[in-house]
């Protein structure tokens, strides 16, 4: 073969492989552990009152939001108004996890702006954040009605989003 | 009505670069003169409906018309009438009309211009530049309409992204696509040249001011792109080794070879079919750019809002292009090569060496692009290559380059004696290793093996850069003075010695702080003190702001009072920051705010960066350089063309201009 057909010979396989890497998939979503599988157990505290624990249980039955903020987190109050919109609009049962920040501040916090929560669990070294893979916040997940993580979202939660990523999976009962 | 008249003008505007496309290549291949003289009327034709498209939808933003999907998107009524203007590119839709505009512009410049060319050989270079317009139409058309309505309309828009919400960022992108889609034109005389089979030292010369051209708006593209993302993403940082950076760098490397490799061919006829690789090459790269930004196959922070059926399409067309030209390149490439030789020691063997260490570097930067997304592919985890490995890697091809380069500039063609050649060098050698050392030394304190090469190799070319100047300065009355050509290349590589001192100093002195701060405190960085005097809310147009005062001083001196701001974007929400930085030719002081901590404490990042600005104004001396090339006189039509002897010193001089 003529040397002169070897830059062709490179080019062909370089753009089967970006062919093969277009139907891979998105590059964006990071992969969870968790999607598809059962929820992580946890047991904790709820925010407002130490006395009463929130846990797995408290979940089910139902597709629900678990949305992870924290006090000192600047994209959880660019949330905010929405998490409480979707609350005003019964669109779905939202859970707080309170995650690693100060009793005293997130309760002022929520008497401030709003609770879109039923409940918030409040977890204060961090360790079902481990649980649960989390990142940083704001992070939300989407639990059906058995228990199982169905998806993850990653920073702050917003109308288009909420459209295309969470609704379709709550109607389509799950992926 | 006027968004429906503007993608009428896009289904024109695809009729007009068929005719651009067909009628010429077929008349130039049969001889017909009345064919081949569609080219020019046809692709005027084409700009014009083009620029009418784009003036529609640049009148929809003005007018906020939100029945546009595209506009109720990207824009808002609050935003400023400079960010409305430059939302039209601020997304995919918009971004790719402009590219169309440009690529139209640049078919229209070649066909005014090109008057001095042979007929058959114009006519075809447009209808390859129409071949591409075709494609790019048809990708806008197809999917990527901006005229779709939203029915029914907008109260108000979606806002443009925060991020691009900045002077600098509304001029980047054009000046990146004037530079990415000029490459279609070297592109196009290469294709030309290859149909036509006849490649000689005059198609060098034409295509050289082209290529410069186009290189030299790659160039203030990219180190626009650079600062911006220093003095708005708040990092500090002038380069990150993002894979949508990377997509412009690797065209300017490319493009930046082909530049020295073009001299060699008008000079000595050498290096056809390399010169022809690389001409493919440079386009064919800023094809890949646009496929990994559009794609979304790579994440990065510039990536656009993706699809995949835009991703499959940018990657057939790119699988046509490409394909099509290294086919025609492996069956007419093996009849150009000429047999000329050259001594080892002489400019041809320097400009050799220059391409080979650009392509390595090219091929490092695409193996670090690519590279995650084979990892991903073969083992399903996700892994980043960072700046760390291409730092290291970089310096690889790069030292010696810069080092080669201030010998070439002073080698001759064919062979150079050796004995006179290191008369002239060795004590511009000599000055800059001293200066290689003393700098870090005495003006910084202290001193290591990468400074000192950073620091002499930088002496080096800026020495080297400026002894034909000055020569040509001082030269008796009546000697020959220094072309153009000559000294835009003198210019450009003096430009090159002033980045590579930044990037040197700024890499191994910079010096970078993150503290808790609250109204009273100070910190002190570098020497400077940097104290908070307060914190206030300041309301923009679209945004509300807390915005620190802080005040900097050197022992007693005042220096300067800064005021970096956290903006909250009222429509996408989303938090930016303006850094303050007190900029200075000697050095930055820079200080951006992070993240609320307390009542009133904010995580505050302070940096000291030493000729952090030299970066940046050598790239505006590149291209300057370039600029003044162009300008040589033995490009310009008409006129005729100055012969000279191949082995006089002015024409030694002219080459790698």
């Amino acid at each position: 073969m003529n040397r002169f057909a070897w830059p062709l010979v490179a080019v062909c396989v370089l753009l089967a492989f970006l062919a093969l890497g277009l139907r891979h998939g998105d590059p964006r979503a990071l992969p969870s552990p968790f999607i598809g599988k059962p929820a992580p157990q946890f047991e904790l505290p709820t925010l407002k009152n130490p006395e009463v624990n929130i846990g797995s249980k408290t979940l089910a039955g139902d597709y629900a939001l678990v949305n992870v903020w924290a006090t000192w987190c600047v994209m959880c109050r660019a949330e905010h108004p929405f998490l409480l919109e979707l609350a005003a609009n019964k669109a779905i049962p939202i859970y707080g996890i309170n995650w690693r920040d100060s009793r005293r501040e997130a309760i002022r916090w929520l008497d401030d702006l709003g609770d879109p929560y039923l409940a918030s669990a409040y977890d204060e070294d961090g360790r079902v954040g481990i649980d649960w893979g989390v990142y940083g916040a704001p992070e939300t997940f989407l639990v059906d009605p058995e228990g199982t993580v169905i998806y993850k979202h990653l920073g702050p939660l917003d109308p288009t989003i909420w459209q295309r990523e969470f609704v379709p999976r709550m109607t389509g009962g799950g992926q | 009505m006027l968004p429906e008249i503007g993608q009428f003008s896009l289904i024109l505007a695809l009729s007009l670069a068929i005719c651009q496309a067909v009628i010429p290549l077929v008349g130039a291949h049969r001889g017909n003169a009345a064919m081949m003289g569609v080219a020019r009327t046809a692709a005027t034709g084409q700009f014009l409906f083009v620029a009418v498209a784009f003036g529609c939808l640049t009148y929809a933003f003005l007018s906020d018309d939100f029945s546009v999907l595209y506009v109720a998107n990207h824009s808002q009524l609050a935003l400023p009438t400079l960010y409305k203007v430059s939302a039209v590119w601020g997304a995919h839709e918009g971004s790719l009309l402009l590219w169309i505009f440009l690529l139209a512009a640049w078919t229209l410049a070649v066909a005014t211009f090109s008057s001095g060319l042979p007929v058959a050989f114009s006519a075809r270079v447009i209808g390859v530049l129409g071949l591409l317009s075709i494609g790019f139409l048809l990708f806008a058309i197809l999917t990527s309409n901006p005229f779709d309505r939203l029915v029914p309309a907008a109260v108000d828009g979606g806002d443009l992204n925060p991020l691009l919400q900045d002077p600098g960022l509304a001029i980047h992108p054009p000046l990146l696509y004037i530079g990415y889609v000029g490459f279609s034109v070297a592109f196009a005389f290469a294709i030309a040249a290859m149909i036509s089979g006849d490649l000689d030292r005059t198609w060098a010369k034409w295509t050289r001011p082209w290529t410069t051209a186009a290189w030299l708006f790659l160039t203030l593209g990219i180190a626009l792109g650079s600062w911006w993302a220093y003095y708005e993403l708040g990092w500090g940082g002038w380069w990150f080794w993002d894979a949508v950076e990377n997509a412009s760098f690797m065209p300017w490397l490319i493009g930046t070879a082909l530049i020295h490799s073009l001299a060699v061919t008008e000079k000595r006829g050498l290096f056809k079919s390399w010169t022809l690789l690389l001409a493919i090459t440079a386009f064919s790269l800023s094809l890949l750019g646009t496929f990994l930004v559009r794609s979304g196959i790579i994440v990065s922070v510039h990536a656009f809002a993706t699809d995949p059926t835009r991703g499959s399409f940018i990657l057939s067309f790119l699988a046509i292009v490409v394909i099509g030209a290294l086919v025609l390149y492996a069956w007419r490439a093996p009849s150009l090569d000429s047999e000329a030789g050259f001594g080892l020691l002489s400019r041809e063997t320097f400009l050799l060496l220059n391409n080979v260490l650009l392509v390595v570097a090219t091929a490092l930067v695409l193996i670090g692009t690519l590279s995650p997304l084979v990892i991903e592919m073969a083992t399903g985890g996700k892994i980043s290559i960072g700046p760390p490995w291409f730092n290291v890697a970089f310096l690889v091809p790069t030292i010696p380059l810069v080092i080669l380069l201030g010998m070439g500039m002073h080698t001759a063609w064919r062979t150079q004696k050796a004995d006179t050649w290191w008369r002239l060098l060795r004590i511009p050698a000599i000055v800059a290793l001293v200066l290689g050392v003393l700098i870090p030394l005495f003006v910084y304190g202290r001193v290591s093996i990468l400074l000192v090469v950073g620091c002499a190799a930088a002496a080096w070319i800026v020495i080297s850069s400026l002894i034909q100047p000055l020569r040509s300065l001082w030269r008796e009355k009546g000697a020959a003075g220094i072309t153009r050509s000559a000294l835009g290349m003198c210019v450009a590589h003096f430009g090159m010695g002033l980045f590579v001192l930044g990037v040197t100093v700024v890499s191994a002195f910079g010096v970078e702080s993150d503290r808790a701060l609250q109204p009273g405190d100070s910190i002190e960085v570098a020497g400077y003190e940097f104290h908070m005097i307060g914190l206030e809310n300041v309301q923009g147009p679209n945004f509300n702001a807390i915005e620190a005062e802080i005040e900097i001083r050197e022992g007693e001196k005042f220096i300067a009072t800064i005021r970096p701001q956290k903006r909250q974007y009222m429509v996408q929400k989303s938090p930016m920051t303006e850094a303050g930085i007190r900029a200075g030719l000697d050095k930055d002081l820079f200080v951006s705010l992070g993240d609320q901590l307390g009542n009133n404490t904010w995580s505050v990042r302070v940096q000291y960066k030493p000729l952090i600005r030299l970066i940046w104004l050598g790239a505006i001396f590149m291209a300057l350089g370039g600029l003044i090339a162009i300008s040589d006189r033995r490009y310009r039509s008409g006129k005729k063309v100055r012969e000279t002897a191949p082995d006089t010193a002015s024409d030694a001089a002219e080459a790698t201009a």
